[in-house]
């Protein structure tokens, strides 16, 4: 292993993050995350997991703390910046969010528009290169001769799939999923979740996944984190994970 | 396969008796009653009158057709008038609704302006419109595109910015998420999922445009309505009823139009 990979890809430093209702959603987070690790935080509903993922692309914005990514802090990132930053960071959501009266192909170039001016991603000028990516990218998920069905004419796990094509294309070196597999049956995640842990090995993405199954969280992660109440109360390499321990997360209070 | 329902619980008697369905209708038959008392309708003078507009309804009965070809180039120009119209306001009306829109404009301040100013624009009659610009540009066809561009802008701001409301936010925050900027979310996340409603929309408002410019007409606003005007005024019911029947032709038309683009666009 190179020197590099031991640096942490993302840190948190006494990350707080309170909402303007007063809600508190993040309180006091502090760790690191290497590069190339799949990462699964669990927790009950409202412990702050969607919170946590959305802080490290600035979907949310934290009240206090800091942090880094690649050893930069991003909590001064504006405009042009902000747009760069994550242009590098997948997102996976758990309604999938594409476009449903767009063709699979549309929804796989979107991934790219952060990369082009917005005039051309207006007259929907991408290079033919990056067309071809696209083929690649649906290749990547078993889904290329859908690449011209419109997307909500797929069932949910493909529809999961274009999105994960999607994101392929920012050739992201973060992958956030926010529990991509909740609205899954068992054969579909399995297959979701296979294609993450790919990427993860393949391609050397580090992969963040919120889940709310235990089952998967053991089978998948390289380390588990564990959320109360916007608190981390729980971080193990997936060697030191006991059931008990993860009981003990999802006992209330 | 057991043969007793299972035991539901007790409706309340508000919802067994229809308390409010039944309250409702009252109330509006008495505001019928009402407002009909207080502004003077009176059906009773309308019967007492009826052979008049029997006598109408007899000349009307017989359409002249042969003045159908003195207003097919009024009628062409009515539909003209109308699409140009009808295009201007909504072409105008997107930007503005997307800024009236509150899943999109998180400025309350921005989009309060905006609406006002929508709710302005929407409260001037069309017929003090086409006055104005019949007076501004003379009498024509001008008079008439500005005033239906801008009562079609009042009208389908409102209907898109509701539109706009409605979407699903996911792939705005898939867009948002790969860093695109606000005009590229626009273009991608919000209008695959509006244009079909606004393409409805626009044609029901075109729809709207072609009947209504037969009235602005009057005004001397150009097209067909010159020619209603002329008609009812030589008590010529017979040419009335050739516009009549030829209007309704158009707007069947735009229907049978919208029709087919909402199926096929859906
Ligand atoms: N936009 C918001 N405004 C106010 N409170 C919020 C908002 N989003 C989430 N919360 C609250 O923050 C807490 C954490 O939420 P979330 O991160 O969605 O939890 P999880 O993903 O673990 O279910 C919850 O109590 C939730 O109600
Ligand atoms: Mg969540």
């Amino acid at each position: 292993m190179q020197a590099t990979s031991t640096k942490p890809i993302i840190a948190f430093h006494h990350v707080n993050k309170i909402y303007a209702n007063g809600t508190v959603g993040l309180k006091d987070i502090n760790f690191e995350i290497p590069r190339g690790q799949f990462l699964v935080v669990v927790g009950l509903s409202g412990a702050g997991k969607s919170t946590l993922l959305r802080t490290i692309n600035r979907m949310h914005e934290i009240s206090s703390g800091e942090i880094r990514i690649d050893n930069e802090p991003i909590s001064d990132y504006k405009g042009r910046a902000l747009r760069q930053l994550r242009c590098h960071i997948g997102m996976i959501f758990q309604n999938f969010n594409l476009v449903n009266r767009a063709s699979v192909e549309r929804n796989v170039l979107s991934g790219l528009v952060g990369y082009y001016p917005t005039w051309k991603c207006v007259l929907g000028l991408f290079s033919a290169a990056d067309k071809q990516r696209a083929i690649q990218a649906l290749k990547r998920v078993s889904l290329t001769p859908k690449i011209f069905t419109r997307a909500d004419e797929l069932s949910g796990g493909q529809q999961q799939r274009v999105a994960i094509a999607r994101t392929l294309m920012q050739d992201p070196k973060i992958i956030l999923a926010d529990e991509p597999v909740a609205s899954l049956d068992p054969r579909t995640t399995k297959d979701v979740m296979d294609t993450l842990q790919r990427l993860n090995r393949e391609d050397d993405i580090t992969v963040i996944v919120n889940l709310h199954s235990v089952a998967l969280a053991r089978q998948y992660a390289d380390r588990i984190i564990g959320l109360r109440a916007g608190e981390l109360v729980y971080d193990q390499p997936i060697a030191n994970v006991t059931t008990a321990d993860l009981d003990r997360i999802y006992q209330a209070n | 396969m057991t043969e007793s329902t299972p035991a539901l619980p007790q409706r309340p008697w508000r919802q067994r008796y229809h308390v409010a369905a039944i309250g409702w209708t009252l109330l509006l038959a008495v505001l019928l009653v009402l407002s009909s008392l207080m502004t003077g309708a009176n059906f009773g003078t309308f019967l007492s009158n009826i052979d008049q507009f029997l006598a109408l309804l007899v000349q009307m009965s017989h359409p002249a057709w042969s003045y159908l070809h003195v207003i097919l180039q009024p009628l062409y120009e009515t539909i003209q008038m109308a699409v140009l119209g009808t295009t201007i306001g909504a072409v105008l009306a997107v930007p503005f609704a997307l800024l009236a829109a509150s899943n999109l404009v998180g400025n309350r301040l921005l989009r309060g302006l905006i609406r006002f100013f929508l709710d302005l624009v929407r409260t001037l009659p069309d017929l003090l419109l086409a006055a104005i610009f019949v007076a501004i540009f003379g009498i024509g066809s001008t008079a008439g595109v500005i005033t239906l561009a801008i009562f079609s802008f009042g009208m389908v701001s409102k209907l898109f910015y509701e539109v706009i409301e409605t979407i699903d936010m996911g792939p705005l925050e898939a867009l948002k998420s790969v860093g695109a900027t606000k005009v590229t979310i626009i273009w991608y996340a919000v209008l695959p999922q509006i244009l079909n409603q606004f393409v409805s929309y626009f044609l029901y408002t075109l729809e709207i445009n072609v009947r209504a410019s037969t009235v602005l007409g009057y005004l001397g606003a150009g097209g067909i309505g010159v020619y209603l005007q002329r008609s009812l005024g030589e008590f010529n019911y017979s040419a009335t009823a050739v516009i009549i029947l030829a209007t309704l032709v158009v707007v069947l038309v735009i229907d049978g139009i919208s029709n087919h683009l909402r199926r096929v666009l859906l």
